[in-house]
């Protein structure tokens, strides 16, 4: 297990080199050199552009730029917005909180109706049930999400008024940020009802971010659950005389669920990034957002860290999962 | 009643087996899903060619007149724009059928640019191997790791918004996938006497490349080129939808829905109608590509 852990833990230095590469050359990609990016429609005499090019180091040779900027990231400064005029991690700090509240509420709502429903359709295989739950699951595959999210707000929202149309908690509620986490915080705070305005918010959001996740789980759980119905053990047990529940429950699941926990980790990741939809239609302020408005702006330095932390995490999750996988599954770790 | 089973066995026994394309179809033909996806792109490629000849009007003409009507069957809808009409009187079916076109485009163009690259590239890492392998594959891995509509909107970014950059962006962020498949499939051919023999034959590299090893990996790159038609155009309408993609008034699905979303809850056909096209091509392309997954792959044939 050491090994697998040590060469699985250094295939991600590598990537983390090749990605400060990306998000170092990308701000040097966009039409314009960086100085004249910061100073925008204005423009700027030759003399302080030179000058401020000095001060940004972007006269030294690419490679010692290079070595400053991973310098920098290492020493904790990804950067400074050109609007807020804030340090970028400081902000992505700010807004992370309610992205992984949204996430988690999304890949809780997935597991618990995919997860089922896959078991559901592996084991009536072939009958209605397992074709209604295929075909939903691929039309939600196939989902264009900020549309989904935009019916929804009209069914739910607009024609019913069951739901808030955007945002984290109504307005008429302050509460104390301790954590960032809305639901906890509500809770901590004496505001009475806040808790169920955080709670009623998130209800949309979480279902149109779920959606994604959900197909992918209920599809993986029904053609991980047919390949171990179809193994010896589940034949033996069956001959046995056990009941179909422990069968299924007991002795396919588990095996089951090993690429299943697999897929859900790596959902985790496509979700923040899914997140960037989602929050767009709900007006959420969290990292997706955040990123979309920082392109808008022309925000360049918010947008390259923004872009570094948010793949760091979803790198960071992955490996995380790898290792997981390999304390589940002691095939893949004896593997080489 | 025996003799004639035995009869029957040994006349199949004895039948040349069928053409690997008649076999795969034989068992596309049975996935009545793939059937009907198969269908619905036909039909939808059909519309996309012949746009100008049968969408009513001019997908960038304005009715003064005529702004935000309401489809046929609602009240104050007419026949002559059965789909209603947006915000500034443009016909919505005529825009829609012309959007077609440009999804179809994006599609063909992002998956061609993708293909060839990675193709190009996993052929490449996995024949030569060493340095060039790990590098190409490190490379690779890095690009998998980021978020693919968050590597989209970067290169959408970097190259500023357009009907042309996407398909770019489109195609860069899915390329890693096509570069690790045709990778597998060549490290999986490289030591089967086939190739062993040709190479004993006197086959250049280019010709065991190309010509020798490439064709028996091409199953799996198939049924990978038509999922990612679908990836292509979600991911292109997503960016038009975030204001990175084709421009308004070009009628690309994405953009039309984001440049009527004000009209949410006045009129509802603005956005329905293109989020519905959107998810109909998209669904087909995703059905044709699990049917073809089923024929080609020999793995799952009973």
């Amino acid at each position: 297990m050491l090994r697998y852990l040590i060469t699985r833990v250094g295939l991600v230095v590598p990537s983390f080199f090749g990605l400060t590469l990306l998000t170092f050359a990308m701000i040097r990609l966009i039409p314009g050199d960086p100085v004249e990016v910061l100073a925008g429609e204005r423009g700027m005499s030759p003399e302080r552009h030179a000058e401020m090019m000095a001060r940004l180091g972007l006269d030294q040779p690419v490679l010692t730029q290079y070595a400053t900027y991973l310098g920098n990231l290492l020493s904790g400064d990804f950067g400074i917005s050109i609007v807020t005029r804030t340090s970028v991690l400081e902000e992505f700090l700010t807004l992370f909180p309610a992205t992984i509240e949204l996430s988690v509420a999304a890949i809780t709502i997935a597991v618990a109706i995919g997860l089922p429903a896959g078991i559901l359709a592996a084991v009536r295989r072939r009958s209605v049930l397992d074709h209604g739950v295929m075909a939903v699951s691929l039309t939600g595959y196939s989902m264009p999400i900020f549309w989904w999210g935009l019916i929804l707000i009209l069914v739910f929202s607009v024609e019913l008024g069951l739901t808030p149309v955007s945002g984290r908690i109504s307005a008429f509620f302050w509460v104390e940020p301790v954590t960032g986490f809305l639901l906890i915080d509500s809770l901590l705070s004496d505001e009475a009802g806040a808790f169920g305005s955080a709670l009623h918010h998130l209800v949309l959001p979480s279902i149109v971010l779920s959606t994604l996740p959900l197909a992918v789980i209920a599809r993986m759980t029904r053609s991980a659950m047919l390949e171990v119905l179809g193994e010896d053990y589940i034949r033996t047990a069956r001959a046995k005389g056990l009941g179909a529940g422990r069968v299924i429950g007991l002795h396919a699941l588990r095996n089951a669920l090993i690429p299943v926990v697999t897929v859900i980790g790596l959902q985790m990741g496509v979700l923040l990034a899914g997140a960037i939809l989602t929050e767009t239609i709900f007006a959420w302020p969290g990292i997706g957002k955040w990123l979309v408005e920082s392109i808008h702006r022309r925000d360049y330095p918010a947008l390259q860290g923004g872009i570094l932390l948010v793949a760091s995490t979803v790198i960071m999750i992955n490996l995380m999962v790898d290792l997981l996988y390999g304390l589940l599954n002691p095939r893949i770790r004896h593997q080489r | 009643m025996a003799s004639s089973t035995r009869a029957s066995a040994t006349s199949a026994e004895a039948a040349p087996p069928p053409h690997p394309l008649v076999e795969a179809w034989h068992y596309f033909r049975q996935n009545r899903g793939a059937v009907i996806g198969l269908v619905v792109i036909i039909a939808i490629a059909l519309v996309a060619l012949g746009a100008d000849l049968i969408a009513p009007h001019s997908p960038i003409a304005q009715d003064r007149g005529a702004l935000l009507l309401p489809p046929v069957w609602d009240d104050g809808g007419t026949w002559r724009y059965p789909l209603g009409t947006d915000d500034i009187g443009r016909d919505m079916l005529s825009r829609l059928i012309h959007g077609a076109r440009l999804s179809m485009l994006i599609g063909v163009i992002a998956v061609t640019l993708s293909l060839a690259t990675g193709l190009t590239l996993g052929l490449v890492a996995g024949y030569v191997g060493g340095m060039v392998d790990l590098v190409i594959m490190r490379l690779m891995d890095v690009m998998l790791a980021l978020p693919a509509l968050l590597l989209a909107i970067v290169v959408a970014a970097i190259l500023g918004p357009g009907l042309f950059n996407v398909m770019i962006a489109v195609a860069i962020v899915v390329l890693p996938h096509y570069a690790r498949l045709t990778r597998a499939s060549v490290l999986a051919e490289l030591p089967r006497d086939y190739v062993t023999a040709s190479r004993v034959a006197g086959a250049g590299h280019l010709r065991l490349m190309v010509l020798v090893i490439l064709p028996n990996c091409m199953a799996p790159l198939i049924v990978q080129a038509t999922l990612g038609f679908s990836t292509a155009i979600l991911d292109a309408a997503a960016l038009g939808f975030l204001g990175l993609g084709a421009q308004p008034p070009t009628p690309e699905w994405g953009t039309m829905l984001s440049s009527s979303l004000q009209f949410l809850q006045r009129a509802p056909w603005v956005v329905t109608f293109p989020g519905l096209a959107i998810l109909i091509t998209v669904l087909a392309f995703n059905l044709l590509g699990d049917g073809l997954r089923d024929a080609l792959d020999p793995r799952l044939k009973r």
